[in-house]
């Protein structure tokens, strides 16, 4: 029987961890994120699991980083200022291709801006945050169910791409309280680990490969490097072909596979003449607003977007070829209107929606206003 | 014959790419000697974790051994992860002081704190080496470097007090000089149940010794032997006389319950309760 719980988000998410297999959690205390280190302190020792807050979130992410090289399912969780701090180890996680999970409850920003109230300003840092080239994996909850539901996603795309992957949230999801529903059989995947010491654990000549992981302390003599490395972990400064083959593969082995990680929701009807794109809590008012625009006999279509990185360009696009307007709401000065306007190359106008400060949602009205004056 | 310390390394990778006279070479010798002295017959026990500088690259790629390159100044929270999960690990960090005093400070201070497992080995060449040279926290006052080129106005830190006051169970420093007691202390280190710390200072002819009028890395050396004093004898002397001195030895050795430990019999203790 699966159990239902009325968890907040950020429980929810602690508890999606923990079924996930999670064993290594290390954070810094910052609102509105603080609930999910505090709750797996309380829960990760009960299933033999490590907690420990560090002095910092670089600390944080590094400490989730060494986790990862000895084994571990290992997690942090932060907001805007913290994720900031982290870029340099997201970008090491990535090149070396280390798992980990991070949850990042976005807030308004920038700087402290204010803390305890929710924003949609991370969309573009969560995929550019990091220097140099870097492909992402980011996941968009829109409930408490799906704070479960999608860390445990972060966690099974994480191990099985061996690399980073981020749960973007925002604060109204993370803190709204809701029914979750857990089921009883979850699928959980672990990391592939070599079987002889000969194996490559950093690549083949396979431009997708996705080498297996060993764990340190287990005979491998693993070199990890956050400098460009050949197949073998072995440093190389300045070879241009060590390099591009090898950010080639970590590059492809996640834009390749767009069409495995992408999930997204679609509402609507299928001769719809405007658009809707959405994700996180803003979605929530997207459903209202499309439900009764629907009924109102509006014609209208909203893609919800679960996945945010990769972006799902192709689906985007067989949108911008039915409708005249997409209509993109979002509490940010425009930055998921930008890649949606990117992908549409100029099939349909692209209309930002923007709401910012003091965690003020958009509300269904406001939407719909923006559709009437469209149609 | 091959050299004792063959054997710990990955030959494939041999030469080093460190300068001549690098104080490196010494800092390894005596590391693998005290490892071979312990009676461990390879480093599979050990994990290494390194940031970025010259020194960071002693184990990486040089020891047959897991080791973890990390960020410049990020190895002892990536040291810190890894003996969490495997408290059975010798895992040991080596770092410049630019990675472990300068950027990565804060991280050296709250291990010791809380007395992690660990074992840091500074390796002190008093500036950034890699990079061409800038002033270091470790400079000494007045030395010309390449962003302090009307002498340094600062003060060095001592990185040896702070890890003491800190809470670390072990903490010495030698010079590459002092091969013998440097390996005495390391072997002393690595069996330490606890938070434990060695500076080592050591010469880097190219980019500190050259600005410093050193015409060579021996040169170097005969400096640090006399300009080098035993913590007994600085504890004697007055504060100003001791500036400028390198105060050798071991500066604490005690006894505290170290972090993972007391860590995993919480988690057990919760585990029991639970079920």
């Amino acid at each position: 029987m699966p159990q239902k719980y009325f968890w907040q988000g950020n429980i929810a998410c602690a508890e999606g961890a923990i079924l996930a297999g999670c064993k290594f959690f290390a954070g810094y205390p910052i609102t509105p994120a603080s609930e999910i280190a505090e709750h797996l302190a309380l829960r990760l020792p009960q299933v033999g699991g490590v907690f420990i807050q560090m002095e910092d979130e670089i600390a944080a992410i590094n400490a989730v980083i060494g986790a990862s090289w000895a084994g571990a399912k290992a997690m942090t969780a932060t907001s805007g200022p913290g994720f900031s701090l982290m870029q340099e180890g997201v970008g090491y996680a990535f090149f070396t291709e280390t798992p980990c999970v991070l949850v990042v409850v976005q807030r308004v920003g920038p700087a402290t801006g204010q803390a305890s109230k929710g924003a949609q300003g991370n969309f573009m840092q969560s995929r550019w945050g990091t220097h140099g080239d870097y492909a992402a994996i980011v996941l968009a909850p829109n409930s408490a169910q799906e704070m479960f539901d999608l860390t445990i996603e972060a966690f099974n795309l994480s191990e099985y791409y061996r690399t980073p992957v981020i749960v973007l949230a925002d604060e109204l999801v993370a803190h709204m309280v809701e029914p979750v529903e857990v089921p009883d059989k979850v699928k959980i995947i672990e990391r592939r680990k070599p079987r002889r010491l000969d194996e490559s654990f950093f690549g083949s000549k396979n431009p997708r490969e996705i080498p297996p992981m060993p764990e340190v302390g287990s005979g491998f003599n693993v070199l990890v490097t956050g400098s460009t490395h050949d197949e073998r972990g072995y440093r190389f400064t300045s070879n241009p072909e060590v390099h591009r083959r090898l950010i080639n593969r970590l590059y492809w082995k996640i834009e390749g596979s767009a069409r495995e990680i992408v999930k997204y929701e679609i509402q609507g009807t299928e001769n719809a003449e405007i658009g809707i794109i959405s994700y996180g809590c803003t979605s929530r008012s997207v459903y209202e607003a499309v439900e009764r625009g629907l009924k109102q006999g509006l014609k209208l279509i909203h893609l919800r977007l679960k996945t945010l990185w990769p972006f799902p360009d192709w689906v985007v696009e067989e949108i911008a070829d039915k409708v005249k307007a997409i209509i993109v709401p979002e509490m940010s000065l425009g930055q998921l209107s930008r890649e949606v306007e990117r992908a549409v190359h100029g099939k349909s106008r692209v209309i930002l929606l923007s709401k910012v400060g003091g965690g003020e949602l958009i509300t269904p009205n406001e939407i719909i206003d923006v559709v009437r004056r469209l149609t | 014959m091959e050299h004792f310390a063959v054997k710990y390394l990955r030959k494939e990778r041999l030469p080093s790419p460190f300068c001549p006279g690098c104080g490196n070479g010494i800092v390894i010798n005596c590391f693998m000697k005290a490892v071979e002295e312990l009676g461990f017959k390879d480093l599979t026990q050990f994990v290494f974790c390194s940031g970025i500088g010259c020194a960071a690259w002693i184990p990486s790629p040089h020891f047959k051994a897991d080791s973890i390159h990390a960020l410049h100044g990020r190895a002892i929270p990536v040291a810190i992860g890894v003996k969490l999960m495997k408290p059975h690990l010798k895992v040991v960090v080596f770092g410049g002081d630019g990675d472990i005093a300068g950027i990565g400070l804060s991280h050296l201070i709250h291990a010791a704190r809380r007395n992690i497992g660990i074992t840091v080995i500074m390796v002190n060449n008093m500036i950034y080496g890699m990079t061409g040279g800038q002033v270091a926290p470790t400079t000494p006052e007045k030395a010309i470097t390449t962003t302090t080129p009307y002498g340094n106005i600062e003060k060095p830190i001592d990185a040896v007090k702070l890890v003491v006051e800190a809470g670390a169970v072990y903490a010495a420093r030698w010079t590459t000089y002092h091969v013998v007691q440097l390996k005495n202390s390391i072997k002393r280190a690595l069996m330490k149940n606890g938070f434990s710390f060695i500076e080592v200072i050591s010469q880097c002819p190219t980019s500190y010794g050259r600005r410093a009028r050193f015409k060579s890395a021996v040169e170097m050396l005969n400096w640090f032997r006399e300009n080098s004093i035993p913590i007994s004898k600085a504890k004697k002397m007055k504060m100003e006389d001791v500036r400028g001195k390198i105060v050798v030895g071991e500066f604490i050795d005690r006894e505290e319950e170290e972090y993972s430990e007391k860590l995993h019999k919480l988690i057990n203790k919760v585990m029991k309760r639970e079920n």
